[in-house]
């Protein structure tokens, strides 16, 4: 990852934004990461975003919407006055790596901005997190509730003065009225949604789909207005699996981050650890050696691999075949092996670190993955003999819960989701990062965006992803697998024993961890379900003063209810089972 | 009553019941064995008394009934399924002289009419439950096993025209020169596909559809009464091999070995062949197995039932 990209390449977006602001930008702020940020007022949101999107709406997605809480952080030299700031990151898809984060500064007391859920349809759920989350009010906003946190919560738990730990608090007790008062906030309201519980003829039956269903992959509810099988309308409900993972890493030093990280995609493995290393290099200004780069995508691969046969297997399940998923699973547990040879641990290495890798490759590690290279394709052509071209199968699958590519983008839908419906974007083409540049894939598309052809790029993809190990295998370059940086985890200490000052620089960073620069980053990649990001804030301190990890399952999900009206259950099941989410992914 | 009638009546329920439990167990070796699994091993030889290990862990266990349900008819519901299914067992010819009442006139028209009764059992239980996945599952159990009991009954016609008769046994006597699955490929296919759905099993388990609705029909049953319905199922298996045995396959008929075991071997390939499929298939959606049915299998068992009068008219006018 090449520090300090030049804002110039940025213009195309920027250029409209500043062209639509009517009195100019309240500032423009240059982060590490080169994505250009421009600060505007909250009357300026709208008109802003409506003009930018009506000029170029087929290919704009709204990547991410979060807010940071300004209020403890010291350095903020060049940016308006703001104790709240709600920050949008949209992207163009149409041409390379052009994206903005547009910042609206709030005061302290009862912040709000306009909702732009109207413009964007994916703003609903980010705005919802966001009040949930921060506090902040969106005026407009069809349904402001708490998301994440269970509705009995007080307060918003990403503000700086709220508490992070148990400990903090008094010792938990859950008695009888308590409990009945928790259960009674669960209690599905129909007419809080705007849903009738009479139709036109008959009586809707409202049908709570978890959070304890074999088919929702995790903790996820979701409410069903039936009427007979058919779906009238759905409300997913998240939030169960919310472990405040952005809240941790402001408590966490930036190097004992990483373990957290391998658990947000717990199918993704070091696939997370990639983007938080990439945005900490980028705000440390860290260049990692070729050999370490090339080993971390080769790993990200292989996770990829297993968690696309996870994805297939239970794919199959879902639609009620028993047999692939033991197959696929024997298949991901050779990937463990190798992945167990080569980090120590199988599902969650937590293997990248700050500057490179953990330590370099084994003895024969080659010889491990050129076998598995060598055996996984046949067994790919007998899935898609058992599976892909089984009538039943394609039967359950062809046609359901299609959606086109513009409604994708407007869903914020990244990842095979995207590609099946024809769109051809991944990350990994869009804007190299790592080593992918250097390497040779083609990616898999699909023509109608239903269930079928989401499956079917994925299948395509574990093809891809081995063809992309097979060339890492051959062209492995030779080197350190560490940047040689004062600020890599853990530090370099070849001459520790030799001078005091390293000495005590290396006791520093060991027992602080690193003091990265003040600033902020962002680094995205093509994570197995699509694009995810991680945005750090730098105080200058020795933790994150805000992480923000934008997954790809958050967004999709979101999709249910546009995917599920007018369809039956046993197609919701095909449709969740499709879109490949872990609910960790999605609650963080 | 005959000693030996009232015996045979004594014994055929209890061996019936022996070997549903038996066959959980050897279609969970089975399917382990075709998932590159184990499948349970541990309990006696080869697992062999895992069966033994799960009733009895079964039979401990707490016999709960929700309080939401409709009592009566929620105890009652799987009582019904046992008995259906344990009955149409006494029309079974195993051999020439053995089986309860082999020589039934009305025989195929008994068992029919026994699996009619055991459709109550699942959708009363899907009723009873009061719950909502529960009634799903009964609904759809009404819906599937009413409209499969028709082509069921229509692929059976062929058979009974060939042989004449409504008796099983008349109907084995008349396959001595050629197992009726020759000239009644068609009525067997129906056959086949309407006895996986009336014993609700995968592809067509849509009424339990794990996948979809939790557990179906049994979702709220625990303990004993829900072990009723698992056994009475697996008795279904056995039955609809048994059926398919005798009705298509030649029964008893074989050469060299002793008629008993000819029965009993054809039976068990039949079973074994449920089980690969359960391996094998996904389940298709509610309103494609009505398709598949109403739209597929009905005229294909008219058009069966047409083609074999016409063609015994023809040799009988010739």
């Amino acid at each position: 990852m090449t520090a300090l990209v030049s804002p110039a390449r940025n213009r195309g977006l920027v250029e409209q934004i500043t062209g639509h602001l009517p009195n100019g930008a309240l500032a423009t702020q240059s982060t590490c990461d080169g994505v250009c940020t421009i600060w505007i007022t909250a009357s300026d949101l709208r008109p802003t975003l409506a003009a930018l999107k009506a000029s170029s709406a087929a290919c704009l997605m709204l990547l991410d919407l979060t807010a940071i809480d300004e209020r403890e952080r010291a350095h903020r030299a060049g940016q308006p006055q703001a104790a709240f700031t709600v920050v949008y990151h949209v992207i163009s898809l149409a041409s390379r790596a052009d994206e903005v984060r547009i910042k609206v500064p709030l005061g302290a007391d009862a912040p709000a901005v306009p909702s732009i859920c109207d413009l964007w349809p994916n703003a609903n759920w980010y705005e919802r997190e966001v009040w949930d989350l921060f506090g902040i009010h969106f005026h407009g906003h069809p349904c402001l509730r708490r998301i994440l946190t269970p509705p009995t919560w007080t307060g918003h738990p990403l503000r700086r003065d709220h508490h992070a730990r148990a400990t903090e608090m008094p010792p938990y007790s859950l008695t009888e009225e308590h409990e009945a008062r928790e259960q009674d906030a669960l209690r599905f309201d129909p007419s809080a949604w705007g849903m009738r519980r009479h139709g036109d003829h008959s009586d809707f039956m409202f049908l709570n789909l978890g959070p304890n269903h074999p088919s929702v992959h995790g903790v996820f509810r979701i409410m069903l207005q039936l009427e007979g099988e058919r779906i009238v309308d759905a409300v997913p409900d998240i939030g169960f699996h919310h472990r405040g993972a952005e809240k941790m890493g402001e408590r966490q030093t930036w190097h004992s981050y990483i373990p957290y990280t391998d658990r947000v995609d717990y199918l993704g493995g070091v696939m997370n650890n990639f983007p938080y290393v990439m945005a900490v290099e980028t705000l440390a200004g860290i260049t990692v050696p070729p050999r370490a780069q090339m080993i971390r995508v080769m790993l990200a691969e292989l996770f990829r691999i297993a968690s696309h046969l996870v994805f297939y297997g239970t794919m199959a399940q879902d639609v009620g075949q028993l047999s692939p998923v033991f197959y696929m699973f024997t298949d991901r547990e050779r990937v463990f092996g190798i992945i167990e040879a080569i980090c120590g641990f199988r599902m969650h290495p937590a293997w990248f670190r700050i500057g490179g890798v953990a330590i370099d490759l084994p003895e024969g590690w080659d010889g491990l993955i050129r076998a598995f290279l060598h055996d996984l394709p046949r067994r790919l052509d007998e899935y898609d003999a058992m599976v892909m071209r089984n009538p039943i199968f394609r039967a359950r699958t062809k046609g359901i819960g299609a959606y086109t590519t513009a409604e994708a983008v407007e869903w914020g839908v990244t990842g095979p989701g995207l590609r099946a419906t024809g769109r051809e974007w991944d990350y990994r083409r869009h804007a190299p990062y790592a080593c992918y540049d250097q390497l040779e894939f083609d990616i898999p598309t699909g023509t109608r965006g239903d269930c079928h052809d989401r499956i079917a790029v994925h299948v395509e993809e574990m093809r891809q992803s081995l063809r992309i190990i097979r060339q890492c295998v051959d062209n492995m370059p030779t080197g350190p697998v560490k940047a040689d940086h004062p600020l890599t985890t853990p530090p370099p200490r070849a001459r520790t024993m030799h001078d005091i000052e390293t000495l005590i620089h290396h006791f520093l960073s060991v027992s602080w961890g690193p003091v990265i620069p003040p600033g902020e980053a962002r680094a995205s990649i093509e994570a197995t379900k699509g694009v995810n990001t991680y945005t750090l804030i730098s105080d200058g301190g020795t933790t994150s003063y805000r992480t923000r990890i934008r997954t790809p399952s958050f967004a999709h999900l979101q999709m249910i209810p546009l995917l599920s009206r007018g369809i039956m259950i046993a197609d919701l099941i095909a449709i969740l089972g499709s879109i490949d989410f872990v609910m960790a992914d999605v609650d963080r | 009553m005959t000693y030996p009638a009232i015996l045979t009546i004594i014994l055929t329920p209890v061996v019936l019941l022996g070997l549903a439990t038996v066959l959980t167990w050897v279609e969970r070796r089975l399917l382990g064995l075709w998932q590159d699994r184990h499948g349970p091993d541990r309990v006696g030889p080869g697992g062999m008394l895992q069966a033994v290990a799960d009733g009895t862990k079964i039979l401990f266990k707490q016999d709960w009934v929700p309080p939401f349900a409709d009592r009566g008819v929620f105890v009652a519901a799987p009582a019904i399924g046992m008995m259906t299914v344990l009955l149409s067992f006494a029309a079974i010819p195993v051999t020439t002289r053995a089986g309860i009442a082999g020589d039934m006139n009305v025989g195929l028209l008994f068992i029919l009419g026994m699996m009619g009764l055991g459709v109550y059992s699942v959708v009363l239980a899907g009723w009873s439950s009061n719950s909502k996945y529960a009634l799903l599952g009964g609904m759809r159990a009404a819906a599937q096993m009413i409209s499969y009991e028709v082509f069921m009954g229509l692929s059976l016609l062929g058979v009974v025209m060939m042989a004449g008769s409504f008796s099983l046994r008349d109907i084995v006597a008349a396959q001595a020169g050629l197992w009726f699955i020759v000239p009644q490929c068609l009525g067997f296919g129906v056959f086949m596909l309407a006895g996986i759905a009336e014993t609700h099993r995968l592809p067509f388990d849509l009424p339990e559809g794990e996948n979809e609705l939790g557990a179906g029909f049994h979702t709220e049953y625990s303990g004993m009464k829900f072990g009723m319905f698992f056994i009475s199922e697996y008795a279904g298996i056995v039955l609809v091999s048994c059926l398919v045995t005798t009705l298509y396959l030649g029964g008893w008929r074989g050469p060299w070995l002793p008629a008993g075991v000819w029965f009993a071997l054809k039976t068990c390939c039949v079973v074994v062949f449920f089980i690969l499929l359960r391996a094998g298939l996904p389940r298709p959606r509610y309103d494609q197995l009505m398709a598949l049915g109403w739209k597929v299998l009905l005229p294909l068992s008219l058009f069966n039932v047409m083609a074999t009068g016409t063609i015994l008219m023809l040799r009988a006018s010739l």
